[in-house]
């Protein structure tokens, strides 16, 4: 029975998952009704839906993400692909003739996804073909890709009306928020993809030791190539979610800082940043904790923009209880000082 | 061990081994030459298509007006040439405007807010340093955290940017020193002094060449005895009390104390850092291209702002453009020479 317990105690998401239910009590303890859900239209309606709701970008891109860093890679260009594929919608369906039909819709989303899958190529092949460290290969979209997408948007804040369009963060299907069931469904199809095929050890494989899993013969250039196409796949469905909620796309502020908390739900979700592992499932808590937090700051009183430090304190204590060093030293601590005597002679 | 020992290179054929001390020179100037000579033809291309550009108030403007981002990107230089990089700047000097405002209405003395805020960045910078180098931590994530944290810090002092009104601190704004026709401000002496300084630090003292040991080679520089630890973490306090002084040069620029400002000068500091010719993967690199590479990024601003029909995103294409074409550069450089 101890060793149940400490077998669960000892599971990669027993502290993420820990984390989030003690932050969703928290809101608990100031609004009563917290957790209770209504059905009206048809339509479930409650904070944990909006929690839901407003984490589908972020656990999207972060999905994405988690890949990536298990090559030992990282994309920062994430924000301004999903600002590049608000702008490229958004533009589309306000310069066509008839742009509140559903047809304008579909053909403007499927251009910003696949502009958002060409910047993707792009950032794979500065760091598969050419060799370039990830962090610098992506710094270079992340700063240009502002700028392109206030190109296309000429500077302004274009702003559609297209009922379809609208659907895709505001809508509802069988009573849930379209939104997170996109989330959900790319969510299940690369958890099958990832975890029922080799896939998955091919990319930790890649991450380990790209060198001798292409010695392996892995594809690693292939590997890697891929995942930045998926991360940048994903940032472009969640682009078209940030601009869908305001049925407005914003170059400057849509996705501002969504790479930072895309990355942030990785770590917590338990993904080391050296690469080489990936929890899928941490990552779905990690973007549902962070998401949590933004709502429990207003919540308890506190201002909302303070909520940078407390994602601040989230960051250096995920990160201090990955480190095998923090471990270590933690662990001394514990065990009586004549133990660590013994062992240390 | 991963250190393989590799035989010397046979000399026969192969032009001039990097080892060789008489021929460092070059390779080691090559990139920030480059940085001048693309400088000097952008200042050409410039002078030849717009009227005014070529007066040498141009150049002396885009020093007023980028002096904060040299001693940023001079503080990055020193992270980055360990191999570490350092997130946390741009929000640093937002917290640096913060406190500095904060202080001054609360009526601070000019010099004892002065201490106090370059005290507070290199404190956050110390913190950072000791977590990177004691826990094993990647510099990314920390600073990362730094980023967070000196940025809520802001919210916490003020949800509201703040005027400053200091008289020590609104006459150093609208001082100007002549030159002749022209001028510049005590900020960009400032910078000047502080580039001037970072030059001799790093190549004229001990704790300079271990810098770029601990680039090189982290493992061998341990093993040579030179101390790494004091090292990795001082080029973080290094960072950390550049950021807080580029924060008190930009509150001076700006005079206000502004929570959302300096939003992604991280980003320009490191790009600055790039296109001087420091290679990412750290070891080698001068400041003085990353001041080169500050001018370069201000003289893009001042093409805009001369051509009038050019839109201020354009900015920040051709930064992404510039960053490109340089790592482009050092990946062939760094792939030529391993």
């Amino acid at each position: 029975m101890r060793d149940l317990g400490l077998r669960f105690v000892r599971h990669n998401l027993f502290w993420p998952t820990l984390a989030l239910v003690l932050l969703l009590l928290l809101n608990l303890t100031k609004t009563p009704d917290f957790f209770s859900l209504r059905l009206q239209d048809g339509h479930l309606y409650g904070s944990l839906i909006d929690i839901l709701r407003n984490s589908a970008p972020t656990l999207l891109i972060a999905l994405g993400m988690t890949l990536v860093i298990a090559t030992r890679g990282i994309d920062l260009s994430v924000g301004a692909v999903a600002a590049i594929s608000g702008a490229v919608a958004c533009t589309y369906m306000a310069g066509s003739p008839d742009e509140s039909t559903a047809g304008r819709a579909v053909i403007g989303m499927t251009m910003a996804v696949a502009v958002a899958v060409l910047l993707g190529v792009w950032n794979g092949f500065l760091v598969s073909v050419l060799g370039i460290q990830p962090i610098i290969a992506t710094l270079v979209l992340m700063t240009a890709g502002r700028g392109l997408a206030m190109l296309i948007t000429d500077g302004q804040i274009t702003t559609v009306n297209n009922s379809l369009f609208a659907k895709v963060s505001t809508g509802f299907v069988l009573g849930l928020p379209i939104a997170i069931l996109i989330a959900l469904a790319v969510f299940a199809i690369t958890a099958v993809l990832t975890r029922r095929t080799a896939l998955g050890m091919l990319i930790e494989a890649v991450g380990i030791n790209p060198e001798a899993s292409r010695l392996a013969g892995v594809r690693a250039r292939t590997i890697t190539w891929t995942v930045y196409v998926f991360v940048a796949f994903c940032a472009g469905i969640a682009g078209l979610m940030i601009a869908s909620n305001t049925s407005a796309a914003d170059a400057n502020a849509a996705g501002l800082f969504i790479e930072l908390d895309a990355i942030l739900a990785v770590v917590i979700g338990g993904t080391s940043l050296a690469g080489g592992r990936f929890s899928l499932t941490g990552t779905l808590i990690g973007a549902m904790f962070i998401q949590t937090l933004a709502t429990t700051i207003p919540t308890m009183g506190i201002p909302a923009e303070t909520n940078y430090l407390f994602k601040a304190v989230v960051v250096i204590v995920v990160c201090l209880l990955q480190s095998p060093k923090a471990r270590a030293v933690l662990s001394v601590r514990r065990s009586s000082p004549l133990l660590t005597k013994g062992s240390a002679a | 061990m991963t250190t393989v020992i590799s035989p010397p290179e046979s000399p026969a054929g192969s032009p001039a081994p990097r080892a060789s001390r008489g021929f460092t020179f070059p390779t080691r100037f090559l990139p920030v030459i480059a940085t001048i000579a693309l400088f000097i033809a952008m200042f050409g291309v410039g002078s030849f298509r717009y009227e005014g550009f070529s007066s040498p108030q141009t150049l002396l403007s885009v020093l007023v007006d980028n002096s904060h981002l040299i001693v940023l990107a001079v503080g990055m230089t020193f992270v980055i040439l360990t191999g570490g990089i350092d997130l946390s700047v741009g929000s640093v000097v937002a917290l640096s405007t913060m406190i500095a405002a904060e202080t001054l209405r609360a009526g601070w003395a000019a010099p004892l807010v002065i201490v106090t805020v370059l005290l507070t960045g290199s404190v956050l910078g110390l913190l950072m340093g000791l977590v990177i180098h004691y826990f094993e931590i990647q510099p990314f994530i920390v600073t990362l955290a730094g980023m967070f944290l000196a940025r809520g810090l802001c919210y916490v002092i003020s949800l509201e940017s703040i005027p400053i009104k200091n008289e020590t601190f609104t006459s150093f704004a609208s001082g100007t020193i002549e030159i002749g026709d022209y001028f510049i401000t005590p900020s960009v002496i400032v910078a000047l002094v502080v580039l001037v300084i970072a030059a001799v630090v790093l190549h004229m003292t001990r704790f300079g060449r271990t810098v770029y040991a601990v680039g090189g080679s982290e493992q061998s520089a341990l093993l040579m005895g030179l101390a790494v630890a004091r090292t990795k973490v001082g080029v973080y306090v290094i960072s950390g009390f550049c950021s807080a002084l580029a924060g008190l040069l930009f509150s001076i620029y700006t005079l206000s104390g502004y929570n959302l400002g300096a939003v992604g000068m991280e980003l320009d500091a490191i790009a600055a850092v790039v296109i001087g010719g420091t290679l990412l993967t750290g070891g080698s690199g001068l400041v003085l291209g990353s001041a080169v590479g500050v001018l370069v990024l201000g003289l893009i601003q001042s093409f805009i702002s001369f051509d009038g029909t050019l839109s201020s995103w354009w900015t920040k294409i051709t930064i992404g453009v510039l960053l490109l074409v340089f790592v482009l550069i050092q990946r062939l450089f760094t792939r030529r020479t391993t």
